[in-house]
C-alpha cells in the first residue's frame, strides 16, 4: 500500500491545520460567553457521538453486541466515582466477557 | 460549559498536592495517558490488520495525533474504501479539534510562540483534563500532562500494537473495542451536570443513531456536533440577551 502514505500524510497535515485553525480565531471572538456556551454544547455533542458511535456502529450499519455491556459497565463505575482508568478496564473487561459467553 | 462553574475559587480538592506533589490535574492527566496508552495498542493491531503498514500506522500516530480520526481512517481502508475516503472520514471526524482549540485558547491563553506545539496536542482528552479543572493553574498542568502523557503512550503501544498485531489476533476477543467506548463515556460524564447538557447530549445521541445508517462513517458525529449547538441555540433564545 504504497500509494497510501500520501493519503497518510495528507490527512495528517489537515489535522494538524485543523487544530491550528482554532487557536487562530480572534482572542475576542472566543471571549463571548455565548461563543464559550455554544463551543461547550459542541463539545458535549460531539463526546455523546463518539461515545454512541463506538458503541454501536460497524461502519454504517447498528450492530448492538458486546460494546453496549461496556457502556452499561461504565456508566455505572462513573456513577460509583470510579478512577479514569478502571472505568475504561471495566469497558474492557465486560466487553471481553460478553464475546467469552458467546454473545456478538 | 459555564464560564462562571470555572470562575468560582479553587475547591479544596484542586488546590491540594498528594504526597508526590502531583495534582488533581497530573494524576487525571497520567491515569488518562495510561487508560488511553493501552488503547493505542488496538489502534497498532487494527492499522495492520486493515492492511496498513507498521511505519504507516505508526506514522498516524506521530503526525494525525487524534484517534477518532486514525481509526476513521484505518476503517474506511480496512472496509476497502478508497484512500480519498478515508482522508474524508479522518478530517470531517478532526473538525472538532479545531473546535478544542479555539476553546483552549480561550482557557488557557497560551503565548504565540507554544501555539503550534499545543495544536499537535490538541485532542479529545488534553482539552477534556484541561476544561475539567476549575483552576487556572490546575487548567493549564491538566492539558499539558494529558496532551503530552497521551502522545507518548500512544506512540509507545501503537508501535506495540502494530508489530503484535497478527499475534493478538482479534482486538475485539480482548474488549479493546468497549475499552473506547468507556474511554469516551468517561469523557464525556463530567459534563453533564444540569438539564441542558444532559439534553444536548440525548438530542446528540438521537441524532448519531439515526444518522448512522444514512451517511458515511464520521459525518455522523459532525451532524450530531450541528445538533448538538441547535439546541442549545434553541434553549437559550432570547435569554442570553
Amino acid at each position: 500500500m504504497k500509494d497510501l502514505w500520501w493519503w497518510v500524510l495528507l490527512a495528517a497535515a489537515t489535522a494538524y491545520a485543523t487544530k491550528l485553525v482554532g487557536y487562530l480565531l480572534p482572542q475576542r471572538l472566543l471571549d463571548r460567553p455565548d461563543v464559550h456556551a455554544v463551543a461547550g454544547a459542541l463539545t458535549v455533542g460531539l463526546l455523546t457521538s463518539l461515545t454512541v458511535t463506538n458503541a454501536v456502529a460497524s461502519g454504517q450499519q447498528l450492530t448492538p453486541d458486546s460494546r453496549l455491556l461496556a457502556l452499561a459497565v461504565a456508566a455505572v463505575a462513573l456513577k460509583l466515582k470510579a478512577p479514569y482508568i478502571v472505568v475504561v478496564i471495566a469497558g474492557a473487561l465486560a466487553t471481553a466477557l460478553g464475546r467469552l459467553a458467546g454473545l456478538p | 460549559m459555564d464560564l462562571t462553574q470555572r470562575q468560582t475559587p479553587t475547591d479544596d480538592r484542586s488546590s491540594a498536592t498528594g504526597s508526590a506533589g502531583l495534582t488533581p490535574a497530573i494524576r487525571m492527566g497520567l491515569s488518562i495517558a495510561a487508560a488511553v496508552g493501552l488503547y493505542g495498542t488496538s489502534f497498532g493491531a487494527l492499522g495492520v490488520a486493515a492492511g496498513l503498514d507498521v511505519w504507516q500506522t505508526c506514522a498516524l500516530s506521530l503526525l494525525m495525533f487524534t484517534g477518532g480520526s486514525q481509526f476513521a481512517f484505518v476503517g474506511v481502508i480496512a472496509g476497502g474504501g478508497s484512500g480519498m475516503a478515508a482522508y474524508t472520514a479522518a478530517t470531517l471526524l478532526g473538525v472538532r479539534n479545531g473546535i478544542y482549540g479555539a476553546e483552549l485558547k480561550a482557557l488557557l491563553r497560551p503565548r504565540a510562540a507554544i501555539i503550534p506545539l499545543m495544536a499537535h496536542l490538541t485532542i479529545d482528552e488534553s482539552m477534556a483534563n484541561a476544561a475539567a479543572q476549575t483552576d487556572p493553574g490546575e487548567e493549564r498542568r491538566g492539558f499539558w500532562t494529558a496532551g503530552i502523557g497521551v502522545f507518548v503512550a500512544w506512540n509507545l503501544f501503537t508501535w506495540l500494537g502494530a508489530i503484535a498485531g497478527e499475534a493478538l489476533g482479534d482486538p475485539g476477543r480482548w474488549g479493546l473495542d468497549g475499552a473506547a467506548v468507556a474511554a469516551f463515556l468517561g469523557l464525556l460524564w463530567p459534563r453533564l451536570h444540569g438539564r441542558d447538557p444532559i439534553t444536548i447530549a440525548v438530542a446528540s445521541a438521537v441524532a448519531t443513531i439515526v444518522f448512522i445508517p444514512l451517511v458515511p462513517p464520521g459525518v455522523p458525529i459532525v451532524l450530531a456536533a450541528v445538533v448538538a449547538a441547535g439546541v442549545h441555540l434553541i434553549r437559550h433564545r432570547g435569554r442570553d440577551h
